[in-house]
């Protein structure tokens, strides 16, 4: 097993009550940031640790920081993003429902480099049993005298509040989530002006995800300098990864960035292998919008290159060998899965979740949809498949919000990599209704 | 002041100017079409997606392209921005591609809609849309329905611009019309049908880009480009009484509010020229109103440009079919 920073304590019995989150040294960082550093050093320590932010789109989180506008005697927002709704992701629910402490204790300190003194944590409608969990851990922090007013005798009042979404993909987008938090239909906003200028209530205002807030403790219990011996130069720290599909041991792990691809699926400590001793045929790394790759990609890039669990190197090639860290929705598919079924999935998860908002991706996703139903159902035509190719590229790019991409790129890598595969559902209509292309063909290698 | 260029158009605009509006300041064929975006209402645009350009130099100082294509009604100029229009492939590309999904689900059921002619979704099909559709699956339906006993809601038209919808939240007293639903099963909805109960939602029809909300009072009564639309005034205690009166012979069909080229209500003395339903809906009689002359017609329309003789198989003059 590797390193935790994160999931230290995760099995200690009783680590979700204040008492013994305590006892093993939580609130540290709370303690060290508010009584020894300004809140401008605490921005620092995170912009040199290179924390990039873990909702999926790895935007540095120190630099994220540094753009918020302080105009003064306005107030400013914290919101942490837990609508996780993104096929194949995970951690976030892990480390509230075992851990809420680590989430306050890390809202709390980026709350004070940030100066706001109400912060939100945002979570998803799914996720109600969650809210729980997190509504007492706060009732109990403030009982601690860590929330409220007056903070550890410093002077800095803060107070937390959870606010539960109706349970919609789209209201992970940031300004959808502070739509919806405002109490309004969960629609993106146009961009500018970014919430950083004008966010909640039109006030600046920070959206980062939930793994993000929670990784400031670490960083400033041991300081950035510690911090950045950990990973590598691009992708620094640890990272939960949700690992799911047809694994010996899916679950949710802490790794060291620059883990390689090849380890983390087979090695003892981590995922064990493929279920029932299959074939891996493809993976999804970073949640379902990221690229699918095909077996002879996944532990190594096209160069040949060793593939590594990191930004960069899960990147290397771009689109058209690569893919993307995204969330750590680590999805793993085996020889038995058909990877247009898969597409259409994913596809319809889009259609529905789209906001409805724009025309490229109201009418895009779901024509997406209907199609990649008629192929996986034996009624496609080989024109289908350049039809789904120009759909691509006309939502892609053309949206108000990234999900038009998110949705775009999942089908776009599917043709690349396995237009065979959507081909023989297109040549043999009857066997495609009744047999899965997985089971009858094995891996494409 | 800032400069920028447009389709190799140069023109100063003051600061905080949209791409489309310093397009329209000059006017021509510089000018994105705009579906959703309608400058007297606050917060629309960057819905439809029609307006995207492509802006070859952010501004002097920076002057990388910028990678995407942008709404040009929510993208404000900069300083020494180049913009292309009508000059930019991509954004014919872009732009037929909005133009089919907008299609996609759409009735096209123009020869019974009382929009034909005036309706920017035919002129935009027109003009950047292919000739037949590969939308090969079954088209999204709704049924009809009234909003109130004066307007019809035909939401398979619909192309959800959201202009009804800020139309209802910003001139009419109580919003009880909005988005229902997500996805492509987004629709525009009265709260459970409730009418809208005021004395201005009859301004909704004439946001509409679209025949999705039209007036029951001239339904099915006659092809717009029959009647003469005439500006015409009274004294009205409830609006400015400024409208257009669209006459067959000396009998009013239908009252609307005075729109530009650009399908926006006009501003008058200042203030947008917003009508009541009494107006509207029940001011028919020639004698109640005080007929100015006749209005210049705007001819937008496919229609009136006698466009479609173009597209008669005979002829062989095919240059305007894109
Ligand atoms: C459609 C859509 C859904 C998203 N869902 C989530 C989500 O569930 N959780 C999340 O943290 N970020 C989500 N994001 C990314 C957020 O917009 C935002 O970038 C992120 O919360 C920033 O946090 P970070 O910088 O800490 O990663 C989503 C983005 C889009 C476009
Ligand atoms: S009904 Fe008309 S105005 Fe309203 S959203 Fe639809 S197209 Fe736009
Ligand atoms: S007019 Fe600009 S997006 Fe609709």
């Amino acid at each position: 097993m590797g390193r935790k920073l994160l999931l230290e304590h995760i099995d200690v019995p009783g680590i979700e009550t204040f008492e013994v989150y305590r006892q093993k040294g939580g609130y540290r960082s709370v303690e060290k940031a508010l009584k020894s550093m300004s809140p401008d050093e605490v921005v620092e320590e995170v912009k040199k640790s290179g924390l990039r932010g873990r909702g999926g789109a790895g935007f540095p989180t120190g630099m994220k920081w540094s753009f918020l506008a302080k105009p003064e005697g306005v107030p400013r927002y914290l919101l942490c993003n837990a609508d996780e709704s993104e096929p194949g992701t995970f951690k976030d629910r892990y480390l509230m429902q075992y851990l809420p402490h680590l989430l306050i204790e890390g809202m709390i300190v980026s709350s004070f480099a940030l100066g706001t003194n109400l912060s939100y944590i945002y979570i998803r409608g799914e996720y109600l049993f969650v809210l729980e969990i997190l509504e007492k851990a706060i009732a109990e922090a403030y009982a601690n005298g860590f929330l409220g007013k007056n903070i550890l005798g410093t002077g800095y009042d803060l107070d937390l509040r959870v606010s539960p979404g109706g349970g919609a993909y789209i209201c992970g987008e940031e300004t959808a989530l502070i739509e919806s938090l405002e109490g309004k239909r969960g629609n993106p906003r146009i961009k500018p002006p970014f919430p950083a200028v004008k966010g909640l209530w039109g006030c600046p205002t920070v959206v980062n995800n939930v793994e993000s807030l929670a990784t400031v403790v670490p960083i400033i219990n041991m300081g950035a300098d510690e911090y950045v011996k950990i990973g590598t130069e691009q992708s620094r720290g640890t990272k939960l990864i949700s690992a799911c599909g047809n694994l010996e041991r899916p679950g949710v792990y802490e790794i060291d960035l620059g883990l390689s691809v090849e380890e983390f699926i087979y090695g003892d400590d981590w995922c064990r292998g493929i279920k029932n001793g299959k074939q891996l045929k493809a993976l999804v790394p970073g949640g379902s919008s990221v690229p699918i790759l095909p077996t002879h990609l996944i532990t190594k890039t096209a160069n040949g290159d060793t593939r590594f669990m990191s930004y960069e190197s899960l990147s290397d090639g771009g689109f058209a060998s690569g893919s993307m860290l995204g969330s750590g929705g680590f999805i793993a598919f085996d020889e038995d899965q058909c990877i247009v079924r898969n597409t259409w999935n994913f596809t319809r998860f889009y259609a529905h979740e789209s906001c409805g908002q724009c025309s490229p991706c109201r009418e895009g996703t779901a024509w997406m949809e209907k199609v990649l139903w008629r192929i996986e159902n034996g009624e496609g035509t080989m024109e289908d498949i350049a039809l789904l190719e120009d759909i691509n590229k006309k939502i892609e790019g053309n949206t108000i919000c990234p999900l038009g991409d998110a949705a775009a790129w999942p089908v776009a890598s599917a043709i690349r990599h396995f237009r065979e595969e959507f081909e023989w559902h297109i040549k043999h209509p009857q066997e495609a209704m009744s047999r899965n292309y997985g089971l009858l063909k094995g891996a494409t290698v | 002041m800032v400069k920028v260029t447009i389709d190799g158009v140069e023109i100063e605009v003051e600061e905080g100017t949209t791409i489309l509006n310093a397009a329209r300041q000059v006017g021509g064929d510089i000018v994105p079409p705009a579906m959703c975006y309608y400058s007297k209402l606050e917060g629309s645009g960057g819905k439809c997606r029609t307006c995207l350009v492509e802006v070859a130099a952010g501004s002097e100082k920076d002057p990388r392209p910028m990678p995407k294509l942008v709404a040009s009604c929510s993208t404000q100029v900069q300083h020494g921005m180049i913009v292309k229009n009508a000059s930019s492939e991509r954004v014919k590309t872009g732009r037929a591609g909005v133009t089919e999904f907008l299609l996609a689900n759409h009735p096209l059921d123009c020869p019974i809609c009382d929009q034909a002619g005036e309706c920017h979704l035919q002129d935009l099909g027109f003009e950047h849309g292919k000739e037949a559709t590969r939308y090969r699956e079954e088209r999204r339906t709704f049924d009809p329905i009234d909003i109130g006993d004066k307007i019809k809601l035909h939401m398979n038209r619909c192309i959800l611009c959201y202009r009804c919808v800020y139309t209802a939240n910003q001139i009419t007293d109580q919003r009880v019309h909005g988005v229902m639903h997500r996805g492509s099963h987004a629709e525009i909805s009265t709260y459970i049908e409730k009418a809208i109960d005021n004395d201005f939602s009859g301004n909704v029809i004439d946001v509409c880009p679209v025949g999705a909300l039209t007036d029951k009072t001239f339904r099915f009564k006659s092809r717009v480009w029959f009647l003469k639309p005439m500006d015409a005034h009274r004294d009205c205690p409830t609006c400015s009484g400024k409208a257009v009166v669209w006459m067959f012979g000396n009998e009013i069909y239908r009252v609307t509010a005075r729109k530009d080229k650009y399908g926006e209500i006009e501003t008058i003395d200042g203030k947008t020229a917003w009508i009541c339903n009494t107006c509207r809906f029940e001011t028919k009689e020639v004698d109640k109103w005080n007929v100015e002359g006749p209005r210049l017609i705007n001819r937008h329309s496919v229609i009136s440009q006698n466009h479609y003789t173009l597209q008669n198989p005979l002829n062989n003059n095919t240059k305007n079919i894109q």
